[in-house]
């Protein structure tokens, strides 16, 4: 397992990433769109009349619409790809559960599931999510996205202390 | 001239290759960062590993003076980037639960991404809960939609906000990010030694070097300055003075009567003959202005920030005068802008299109 880069290196990589998907397509990152997307689509699936009926849903995936046949789908499974052949390369490539010492891998996947319940539906009140928002709206300066920004760490930072029994050896120097 | 839109140009097959090269290099660098570790980017929120702040803010300067710079050099046209809007109050609900979010599952949606693709299982859990979380709001946001809709802005700056110029608000931004990178630095080297031990000088000669560049870089874009309303007509007028030659920006009067009683637009209409005229008789609603307003300034900022049901028309008894403010302001991005008809023979043909500057490939919506 080779080491991570160096934060600045691979901020710089990002940040040419993020400045190319301005330059070549208008707009900037993000991946919690195709991931709505990805969950309406599942929905229309099942229920397609409930997806018409939605407003909100109906605009991605009403009548013949395909929610999935859109660019941020496509963005999306490159990143996968990125993700998957990054760490292929690198030795990084390996089930397993990634926790902290205290908790047992059954709790961790709760917690996962809960945190990822509580991110997506945020993600959708604050319209976008890290990468979306923070990242590419912070990049060319939208006022929004950098309120957005500091009020996710504030949030991350006053709800660390509560949990972290999640994530700190026990013996950790607070 | 940049940006251009490879779906439009390519074809949607090409255009997917490229978003899907763009995805590549996404997940790649989140990858190599060390976002595909929860424990990594859960030790930001206890200050032991701020890669998450480092990387973020990385990204965010370096993305944010190459598109500033090529700006100031004239080479992309800020005007047609997608520019989050602001919903402000929304914005700060729901990052601070996606905050709590973040900590308490580990990942925010891009992470959790890249840590399914290297095969974690929590990371697949996390984006399962994704999911099911997108799915509570799609179902939820009809009992607070208002609150939802609130405080929007289309595309409202920092700069606007701060009432800089572009240039001193990148030249901030870097400074801010030197000064969050020294003070990340020295948290995490507190943490590690004792706080005796830390070294309160900047040693790093690789970083220094790098921090000196990229303010020498935020300088220069400030420096050059962004180009001017006619440096961008120069720029970009071969691409909109077909809309003047075939006379596509001109609506005939009775189209400006039936918008102005369309309830579903927001028209706004300027006036630019002299005062004394104007006061003696003008359009409903109609507001006085002249020419050098449209320059640059507030009631430009306001224009382009006009939602996208906004059109603005333009009346003047000169036509050369309604032509160059409408050459203006279309240069600095004011997307649906007509010029009121003097001939009072011209044809009446409907010529209002609403073009909304929402792309759709507008990611993360």
């Amino acid at each position: 397992m080779k080491p991570y880069w160096n934060p600045y290196l691979a901020g710089t990589l990002l940040g040419v990433v993020l400045f190319s998907a301005f330059a070549l397509t208008q707009g900037g990152l993000g991946a919690s769109g195709a991931i709505s997307r990805i969950q309406i689509a599942t929905t229309d699936l099942f229920f397609p009349s409930h997806v018409d009926r939605v407003g909100y849903l109906a605009a991605v995936a009403g009548g013949e619409k395909s929610a999935l046949d859109h660019s941020s789908v496509v963005l999306l499974l490159g990143t996968f790809a990125g993700g998957l052949l990054s760490a292929w390369l690198n030795g990084r490539l390996r089930a397993e559960i990634i926790k902290g010492p205290r908790i047992t891998n059954r709790q961790r996947i709760f917690f996962a599931v809960l945190g990822g319940a509580i991110m997506g539906y945020g993600a959708r009140f604050a319209r976008g999510c890290t990468s979306g928002q923070a990242l590419s709206g912070g990049a060319v300066l939208s006022l929004g996205s950098w309120t957005f920004m500091f009020s996710v760490f504030a949030g991350g930072y006053l709800v660390a202390y509560f949990v972290r029994k999640l994530w700190e050896a026990p013996n950790a120097a607070r | 001239m940049l940006p251009v839109d490879v779906t439009a140009s390519l074809g949607k097959t090409a255009g997917y290759l490229v978003f899907f090269a763009i995805g590549l290099g996404f997940g790649a660098s989140l990858e190599l960062a060390g976002f595909g570790d929860a424990r990594r980017l859960a030790a930001q929120f206890y200050f032991r590993n701020m890669t998450v702040l480092k990387t973020m803010f990385t990204a965010i300067v370096v993305a944010c003076v190459l598109i500033f710079l090529s700006s100031a050099l004239g080479l992309l046209d800020f005007a047609r980037i997608s520019v989050n809007p602001t919903y402000l109050w929304p914005g700060i609900v729901g990052g601070l639960i996606m905050g709590a979010g973040f900590i308490i599952g580990g990942y925010c949606p891009g992470t959790s991404l890249v840590s399914a693709a290297s095969f974690k299982l929590d990371g697949i859990a996390f984006l399962f809960g994704t999911l099911v979380g997108a799915g509570l709001f799609g179902e939820s946001v009809s009992g607070f939609s208002r609150f939802w809709n609130s405080s929007f802005e289309e595309r409202l700056l920092v700069s606007d906000w701060l009432g800089w110029s572009i240039g001193a608000t990148v030249t901030g931004v870097a400074v801010l990010a030197l000064m969050m990178f020294y003070a990340a630095e020295k948290t995490e080297e507190a943490l590690r030694t004792s706080r005796r031990h830390v070294k309160w000088l900047p040693s790093n000669k690789r970083y220094l070097a790098s921090g000196a560049g990229l303010l020498a870089l935020a300088l220069l874009t400030w420096a050059l300055g962004q180009p001017d309303p006619a440096e961008k007509w120069k720029l970009l007028g071969s691409r909109f003075e077909p809309m003047l030659s075939s006379r596509e920006a001109f609506v005939h009067p009775l189209e400006y009567d039936k918008t102005a009683n369309d309830p579903a637009l927001r028209l706004v209409t300027l006036d630019l003959r002299p005062k004394a005229i104007f006061e003696a008789g003008h359009r409903r609603d109609a507001r006085n202005v002249q020419l050098k307003d449209l320059w640059e300034g507030p009631l430009v900022t306001s224009l382009v920030q006009l939602p996208s049901q906004g059109v603005v028309i333009l009346v003047s008894e000169d036509e050369a005068v309604a032509v160059q403010a409408w050459q203006w302001l279309k240069a600095q991005g004011v997307v649906n802008l007509y010029i009121l008809e003097n001939d009072p023979n011209a044809p009446f043909t409907p010529k209002i299109k609403l073009k909304t500057t929402r792309k759709a490939g507008g990611l993360c919506s």
